[in-house]
Parts: C-alpha cells; sequence; structure tokens
C-alpha cells in the first residue's frame, strides 16, 4: 500500500481556501476542536484501564484491596513487594512459567517459520504435479477453526505418550500456523524478479542454493514480520496451552497460570495486578522495538483467531 | 523438570529440528538437475505431513464424533446437533454468540475508524495510535485481568470502597454498585468491550493506512465542493476506503466467533455469559462431553466458513498489501 503523502503546497492550499470565507474557518475550528476532545476521550479510555491495573500492581497489598488506585494520587506509597511475591512467593512461582513461556514460544516460531519457508519455494518456484491445486487446498485449510483439531489432536497425543511434554505444544503450534505462514510468504516469494532466480539457474546454482542465497535474503522483512506475528499468537495464546499442558508447572505458559489464578485467587489483586504485567512485558517489548514489521504483517493480512 | 533441564529439552528440540532440515536440505542439494519431483516432495512433504496428521486428521475425526454420544461410543445420529436448539442453557449460548457477533465487529471497526480520522495528520498522529494499538499486543487473558479491575465490585456498606472504576463512577455519580459479572445479559455486553477494546487497534490500523492511500485529487476535489469535516467524512473517506472497511468488517467477526479467552477467564462460561467457542472447551474438555463438542466446534466451523469466504474475495479486491 503506497501512502499518498501531502505536499506542504497542497496542505498550505486548503488552509488558504478556508481561510478564504470565515464561515467555513469556523465551522472548522469548531470541528476540529470536537474532533480534538473526541479523540482525547477514546484515548483515555483505552488507557486508563491499563494504567489502573499498572499503578496498581506497585501499591501495596493492603492499599490495593482496600481503595480504588486513584486514591494513590492522595496517598502515594510504592513497592515491589507485589511483583517480589508474584514471581518468586511459592504461592504462585510467576518465574517457572516465564521460562515455561519462552521454551514454548521459541520453537513455535522458528518450526513453521522454516517449514512454511520450504514449502512457500516450493509452491512458487518449484513445478510438481498437483502443485496449484495443493495450494489452493493448504490456502482453504485456514478456513479451519482450531477448536475443531484440539481433541482428536490431544488423543494423537496421549497415545504416543508424549502428553506431558513441550511436544504437543510445538507441533500444535506448528501445525496451526502452517496454512496462514506458507500462504502469506509465497506471496512474498512469487513477487522476487524471476530475472534473479532465472539468472542464478544459469549460473547452475540448484533450488537449495537459490532458496538459501537469493530468496531467504529479499524476504527477510516479511519473514520478521510474520515472526512476529507467531511470536505474539504463541506467547498470548491460551486455548492450545490449557488442551496440551493444563496449569501444570512443568509445561504450561504464563497465560494458562494467570488465568488460573484469576479462577483461584479472584480476590488477591496484589498477585493478579503483577502476574498480569509480567505476562505482558515481553511481548509489549517485542511489539514496540519490532512494530514496523508487526503493522506490515498486519497490512498483509495476517490475523488468525 | 527445573529451568535448566527445560532449557536443554529447548535446545534440543531446535537442534533436532534444524538438522533434520540441514539434512534433507544436504541431500537435496547434491541432487542434480533431473531429479525435480524428488527436490520438490523435499521443500513440501515436510509441511504437508504436519497438516495432515495435525489438522485435516483431527478436523475429520471431529466432524465424525459429533455423530456420536459423550464417550463417542455409540451412534446417536443428529442428537448433539438438536440439542443446540433445543437446550435452554445451549439456547443461551446461541444467543450470547449472536450478541458478540452482531455488536464486536461492527463496534471496533466504527470507533477505529473514527479515532483514525481523527488524528490522521495530527502532530501526536503516531504517539495517539500507539495508544490505542497497544491493547494488540497483550493477552486477552492480560486484558481480561485488566478488565475485571474495572468491573469489580464491592458491597455497597460503610466503610467499604469501591476498588474496580466503573463501580466507583456509579457512587460518585450518586448510583448504587452493580454486580456487573453477575447480571444478564448486561454481563456479555460488557465482556463484548473487552474484545472492542482488544480489536479497535486493528481496526485503525488497517482503516488508517486505506485513508493514507487515498488519492489526494479525490480530497481535493471534496474540498473545491465545500465538503468539510463529517461531510467530508460521509461522502468521501468511508465510500473510498469501503473495500478495507469490508475486509476489516469480517476479519474481526472471524476472530469475534472463535475468542474464548475473555469468557474462560471472566467467567469462566457461567452467569449466563457463555458462547459457542468456550461451551466448546467446556463440554470437551472440562465435562468430557465429547460429542456435544464435537458439534460445537462443527458449529463454529460453519458459522466461520461463509465470512472467511466472503473476507478472502474482498482482500483480493482490495489487495491490502
Amino acid at each position: 500500500m503506497s501512502a499518498v503523502k501531502p505536499t506542504p503546497e497542497a496542505r498550505e492550499g486548503w488552509d488558504a481556501d478556508a481561510a478564504a470565507s470565515p464561515a467555513s474557518r469556523a465551522r472548522k475550528r469548531l470541528s476540529s476542536r470536537g474532533s480534538s476532545i473526541a479523540a482525547i476521550v477514546i484515548a483515555v479510555l483505552w488507557t486508563l484501564p491499563t494504567f489502573g491495573l499498572l499503578l496498581s500492581s506497585f501499591r501495596p497489598e493492603d492499599d490495593i484491596k482496600g481503595t480504588g488506585w486513584w486514591n494513590w494520587f492522595t496517598d502515594p506509597e510504592l513497592t515491589l513487594d507485589s511483583y517480589d511475591e508474584v514471581l518468586f512467593g511459592s504461592q504462585t512461582e510467576l518465574s517457572t512459567y516465564v521460562v515455561n513461556s519462552v521454551v514454548i514460544t521459541v520453537p513455535a516460531v522458528i518450526i513453521p517459520v522454516t517449514l512454511a519457508l520450504m514449502a512457500a519455494y516450493a509452491f512458487a518456484w518449484m513445478k510438481f504435479p498437483f502443485r496449484d491445486t495443493l495450494f489452493v487446498a493448504i490456502f482453504a485449510l485456514q478456513i479451519v477453526p482450531i477448536q475443531i483439531a484440539l481433541v482428536p489432536l490431544l488423543r494423537i497425543f496421549v497415545d504416543t505418550g508424549v502428553n506431558g511434554t513441550f511436544w504437543p505444544l510445538w507441533i500444535a503450534h506448528s501445525t496451526f500456523a502452517l496454512p496462514l505462514a506458507i500462504y502469506l510468504l509465497h506471496n512474498f516469494m512469487r513477487d522476487v524478479p524471476a530475472e534473479l532466480v532465472e539468472a542464478a539457474r544459469m549460473d547452475g546454482a540448484g533450488h537449495v542454493k537459490i532458496f538459501g542465497t537469493i530468496m531467504l535474503p529479499l524476504i527477510m522483512p516479511a519473514i520478521a514480520a510474520f515472526s512476529v506475528f507467531q511470536f505474539l499468537w504463541v506467547w498470548n495464546d491460551l486455548l492450545v496451552a490449557l488442551t496440551f499442558a493444563g496449569s501444570t508447572s512443568d509445561v504450561a505458559p504464563l497465560t494458562a497460570r494467570i488465568a488460573e489464578l484469576v479462577g483461584t485467587r479472584g480476590t488477591e489483586w496484589h498477585l493478579l495486578s503483577a502476574g498480569a504485567f509480567v505476562s505482558m512485558i515481553i511481548p509489549v517489548l517485542v511489539f514496540v522495538t519490532l512494530q514496523r514489521f508487526f503493522v506490515r504483517g498486519l497490512l498483509s493480512g495476517s490475523i488468525k483467531g | 523438570m527445573d529451568t535448566a533441564e527445560k532449557l536443554i529439552q529447548m535446545v534440543i528440540a531446535i537442534a533436532l529440528f534444524c538438522g533434520v532440515m540441514g539434512l534433507i536440505m544436504l541431500l537435496v542439494g547434491r541432487v542434480r538437475r533431473g531429479a525435480d519431483l524428488a527436490q520438490a516432495l523435499a521443500f513440501v512433504v515436510p509441511a504437508v505431513l504436519l497438516l495432515a496428521v495435525g489438522l485435516i486428521y483431527p478436523a475429520l475425526r471431529t466432524a465424525y464424533q459429533s455423530f456420536f454420544d459423550r464417550t463417542t461410543d455409540s451412534f446417536v445420529g443428529l442428537t448433539n446437533y438438536r440439542a443446540l436448539f433445543e437446550r435452554d442453557d445451549l439456547l443461551i449460548v446461541l444467543r450470547n454468540t449472536l450478541f458478540w457477533i452482531l455488536v464486536a465487529p461492527v463496534t471496533a471497526t466504527v470507533i477505529g475508524l473514527v479515532y483514525a480520522v481523527l488524528v490522521d495528520r495530527s502532530r501526536f498522529e503516531a504517539f495517539a495510535k500507539a495508544l490505542i494499538f497497544m491493547p494488540m499486543a497483550i493477552s486477552l487473558v492480560g486484558a481480561s485481568v485488566i478488565w475485571r479491575f474495572v468491573y469489580e465490585y464491592r458491597p455497597d456498606q460503610q466503610n467499604i470502597e469501591q476498588i474496580g472504576l466503573l463501580n466507583q463512577i456509579l457512587v460518585w455519580l450518586g448510583f448504587e454498585p452493580q454486580q456487573f459479572m453477575l447480571n444478564a445479559p448486561m454481563n456479555t455486553f460488557l465482556l463484548i468491550a473487552i474484545l472492542i477494546w482488544v480489536q479497535a487497534g486493528f481496526a485503525m490500523t488497517v482503516l488508517s493506512a486505506a485513508i493514507k492511500g487515498i488519492p489526494q485529487d479525490i480530497v481535493e476535489a471534496g474540498r473545491l465542493d465545500g465538503l468539510y469535516g463529517v461531510k467530508m467524512f460521509r461522502y468521501v473517506t468511508v465510500p473510498s476506503i469501503r473495500p478495507a472497511l469490508i475486509v476489516v468488517l469480517t476479519t474481526i467477526s472471524i476472530a469475534t466467533l472463535k475468542v474464548f479467552d475473555i469468557v474462560r477467564t471472566m467467567t469462566g462460561g457461567q452467569f449466563d455469559t457463555s458462547i459457542v467457542a468456550n461451551e466448546f472447551y467446556t463440554q470437551s474438555l472440562v465435562r468430557g462431553n465429547y460429542g456435544l463438542g464435537a458439534a460445537l466446534a462443527m458449529v463454529l466451523f460453519v458459522m466461520v466458513v461463509p465470512i472467511v469466504i466472503y473476507n478472502v474475495r474482498q482482500m483480493r479486491k482490495a489487495d491490502i498489501r
């Protein structure tokens, strides 16, 4: 999508037009003041709930449970106690679950991206029977909600004896990511100029070489976009986690643990607030540093539910 | 398992995977021209195999199981599907799902659109957008905790203060605090608000890009015709970004149908708040009623299919890239 940037001249031109008629100028000013207020109202509505919980997570336990976070402004007191307790306290031990989340997420990004890259390359640049049929079939798999696969997949994992390890999570996340990943990466690979590939082929390069030395470097931004997307998806997932890991400290990720805490310790606000922010900090950091790629991913249609 | 063991497991898994893939690549690299089919298979088969075992077979199995009883032992025909339209608790599930699909996509899209227009080319555009967009990065579980705190209720007694923002506002305005999560059907709409809060950022991002792509001459022609503010929005902006609007609406609709985390975390589906995606989880994985759970998954599938097909066709037309 090419954004059309207005030239400075054009912008001045409109203002000059507006200045020409006092009535339209007044109307414009009115609407711009109204729209500023509306924008600020939305922005506040969207930020305040998060801000309230963030501030709460730094208040002493008794304060959180006794008064609303807005009382902090008249009684400012901050502490890291809640974070200490939620991360290392024996009741919650969130640090264990942070490790689990990392251990689940890293392979669950690397595996599907690698497999999808290879398949996407084959669909874009290799010739084999039923290629287009197979590609359309994989594309169509995007319509399958993951709910439909969960229970029989769980049975397979139980029967093969891998249930209770990280493998079900890695395999499930990798599988569910493939249709979208193959489709998106295929689109980007298709956009690579054919002359480049032909030239390499003339020089005697085989598919493996073209794949590794031409394709991968050229579509790096797309790989990054999808990786960020998949990272956030896996890290924030609850359904796959609950199905294949339950909430045991051996393999369950942060989301499953926090969801469990809400159920069992729903009134322990100091644990919930700090715990929620522990689970948010990594995705938010990834998101802020790689936002460029994430937005590109969104605009190319990588949304998954 | 301690931390070191887990990390070692992770490294071994990655090494194993990379080793196998590297070996495949090495072997394919050795193959000279002529063995095209073998090369193509090496590239495609790993992904296809995973999809066949991990997605296609389980999906077919679920479709099959939806015609069986709770333990999937005996064939019961359409009983599970009929239950969806006959049992009162399941009718409420369908009704709630209808509420979600009718309210969430439209509201999130409208808010995202209005906000995108309002902050477009303002001085603080990047910052203003980041504020709305941030909820996209956090998990729905995290979002649910944030909003639980907003909806929290404390009994209306002396010496007890409200700690939930919404109830405190009610108290400040002179009303009685409400048990927001317990009172149906209001609780469903308060849960929907959480999804709107999360999805508005997505709508805003895509629509903002579309707005910036409106050709300048169209905007100027509108100005010359005296269109400003709301009229400009109504007659120029909205018609110009129609395809993007439809893509956003349908994409959020799909996400809405599949969303499970919010209901699960906020109420667990109690107090008449369950929706199909949550009821699927409750029936299959909590109550062990596999037949009914499979039928619910199929219903979800059937609801999603037409929207996805429409979405894909519009996406091609809009060519949002």
